[in-house]
């Protein structure tokens, strides 16, 4: 280990600065959402106080946020468990090096990098037209899969590129049938990088703001409420519920991580028995 | 005939192919069809025209605002490339142990996994007429009156896109980082490279794909944005995207469209150009 050099140190603080720069704004309404029933949107706190978190609780006082809410996770589940899937079946595809999957590859950067506010008018022309009723859980889960599902099919190309062929074909010499070989060895390896996949698919889901815009229907889903407010709600109620989301996005992201760090620590204790006997 | 990878592949992916076909390319088509659409005060007519593209091409609003999107995208690639490097920098080469540096990692990528309303809702303490930022300035005799320009003002907008999308600078860059050789810096030092010899002559051309790959996600992000610019400037300024989604407000979708497929077709080709600097098949 070197001694740390100068520039060690000015590029500790400017990293500090860095993740100040990320978090204080957020911590800084986290603070404001305590503010007392006199206060405003901005600092002096005028007392502390959960006034603002009580009027989130009141029925009818700020829209229908739990309705909102709801909807959120539902669809967040929804978008996760299909992204999972889908990602993890267009993975094994693309190992295959079919005829056509470059084309396929090019349409899912396309679907990366096309601005979200084309598939949300698109996506709502195209139901309008055809008479279909938009709603948050077709239309606006269709829209939201074009924005989750890219990020679950890199991390599983990332993971394939890594993965070690002489597993599969160990299990093949042994006798494994193909579904064998993918539920008992493909599926337990890469398990820790699909729970990543979930996190995206959730998390994206559940804050995705544009791709919904027009194809949520009547029902808005928590962003959309969220942006609704911002215009019509001057107090520090809105702070309240950003600190709330946050602090719900925090714990779910928390619950991921624990996950991979777990199967982390099983896989180190039980993964290998080598040295132990038969 | 199972036994045939094309036909498997294509069986695998036959789920992604469907959902991208329905939710990205016929939305896509349909963008462009309408596009040469005619429009009434309540609804849309199914008969062929250019008027949309005569309207957008000839009036000078349409270029004001594509050069303000490109103004945006260009001082926000700037800066995220500039701290998102540095940051990436830092946590490949100056942090040994392991586990800090999936920790510290970890703490860059979190925000990007909440809620990017709340994360603009979070400056209005901060850059407010009597917010975080005029306050403390004022108290140290910096300026006597608040400053105006620090909310709702071109400013504001570029600190939020550098606030959101930092990440998309740090995430592909710290990834190509961490797989050069070090014994290709050992040797640059060995051969007498300073310090920051090694940084300009060796690590920065191989951090090029992550360079690359991070610049198509921050330009295509600001080039289509609509929200950031419509909650930051206060609606006081305009991109392309809210130029869009005024339109569609005004349920003037056939000129919403056409200024929808110029705006592809401006973000298909820059990342037409970018490609040629990258291949993502290769870096993945």
């Amino acid at each position: 280990m070197e001694k740390k050099s100068k520039s060690f140190y000015v590029l500790t603080a400017f990293f500090g600065l860095f993740i100040l720069f990320l978090y204080g704004p957020t911590l800084t309404i986290g603070i404001l959402s305590f503010q007392g029933p006199g206060g405003g949107l901005t600092f002096p706190m005028q007392g502390t106080s959960l006034n603002w978190f009580r009027e989130l609780f009141q029925e009818q006082a700020v829209g229908d946020i739990w309705g909102s809410f709801r909807r959120s996770f539902a669809l967040g589940l929804m978008v996760m468990v299909t992204t999972v899937v889908v990602s993890v079946m267009g993975g094994f595809a693309f190992r295959k090096r079919f005829a056509g999957s470059g084309i396929l590859f090019y349409l899912i950067i396309a679907s990366l990098v096309i601005p979200s506010i084309l598939i949300s008018l698109g996506v709502g022309l195209i139901f309008n037209q055809f008479g279909l009723k938009i709603h948050w859980a077709t239309s606006g889960f269709g829209s939201q899969l074009t924005w989750t599902l890219p990020f679950g099919l890199l991390i599983m190309f990332a993971v394939f590129n890594r993965f070690d062929k002489s597993f599969e074909e160990a299990a093949r010499d042994q006798g494994a049938s193909p579904w064998q070989t993918v539920r008992y060895v493909v599926l337990p390896i890469i398990a820790p990088s699909l729970i990543g996949v979930g996190l995206f698919g959730f998390t994206l889901s559940y804050d995705e703001f544009a791709r919904t815009l027009l194809t949520a229907g009547s029902y808005n889903t928590l962003p959309l409420e969220i942006f609704g407010m911002t215009t019509n709600v001057t107090t520090p109620v809105i702070y309240a519920l950003g600190t709330m989301t946050t602090l719900f996005s925090l714990i779910i992201i928390g619950a991921f991580l624990l996950t991979v760090w777990i199967l982390g620590k099983r896989r180190a204790r039980f993964g290998s028995d080598a040295g132990k006997g038969v | 005939m199972l036994k045939n990878r094309h036909i498997q592949g294509w069986l695998q992916a036959s789920p992604l192919t469907l959902i991208l076909i329905g939710f990205l390319i016929l939305p896509i088509i349909t963008i462009v069809v309408v596009s040469f659409w005619q429009a009434t005060e309540f609804s849309i007519i199914p008969a062929f025209t250019l008027e949309n593209y005569e309207f957008l091409f000839g009036s000078p609003v349409t270029y004001k605002v594509f050069f303000a999107t490109f103004k945006y995208a260009v001082i926000t690639w700037a800066l995220t490339l500039a701290i998102g490097f540095t940051v990436a920098y830092y946590l490949a080469f100056h942090i040994q142990n392991q586990t800090t540096q999936i920790a510290l990692f970890l703490l860059c990528t979190i925000p990007f996994w909440t809620s990017n309303i709340i994360r603009m809702i979070s400056w209005i303490p901060f850059l407010g007429r009597n917010g975080i930022a005029n306050s403390m300035l004022q108290s140290w005799g910096v300026i006597d009156q608040p400053l105006e320009w620090l909310l709702y003002s071109d400013f504001s907008v570029i600190l939020a896109f550098v606030h959101l999308y930092t990440l998309f600078m740090v995430v592909p860059i710290f990834n190509t980082m961490t797989r050069i050789d070090h014994s290709l810096i050992e040797a640059a030092r060995d051969n007498g490279a300073s310090g920051f010899q090694t940084l300009t002559h060796v690590i920065l051309p191989l951090t090029k794909p992550g360079i690359m790959i991070g610049t198509i996600f921050v330009l295509t992000l600001v080039m289509g944005d609509f929200i950031t610019v419509r909650f930051m400037s206060g609606s006081q300024k305009a991109n392309v995207g809210r130029l869009i989604s005024n339109d569609i407000s005004l349920l003037q979708y056939p000129s919403a469209a056409a200024t929808a497929v110029i705006l592809l077709i401006t973000v298909l080709i820059v990342i037409g150009i970018l490609l040629r600097f990258v291949d993502i098949r290769k870096e993945l």
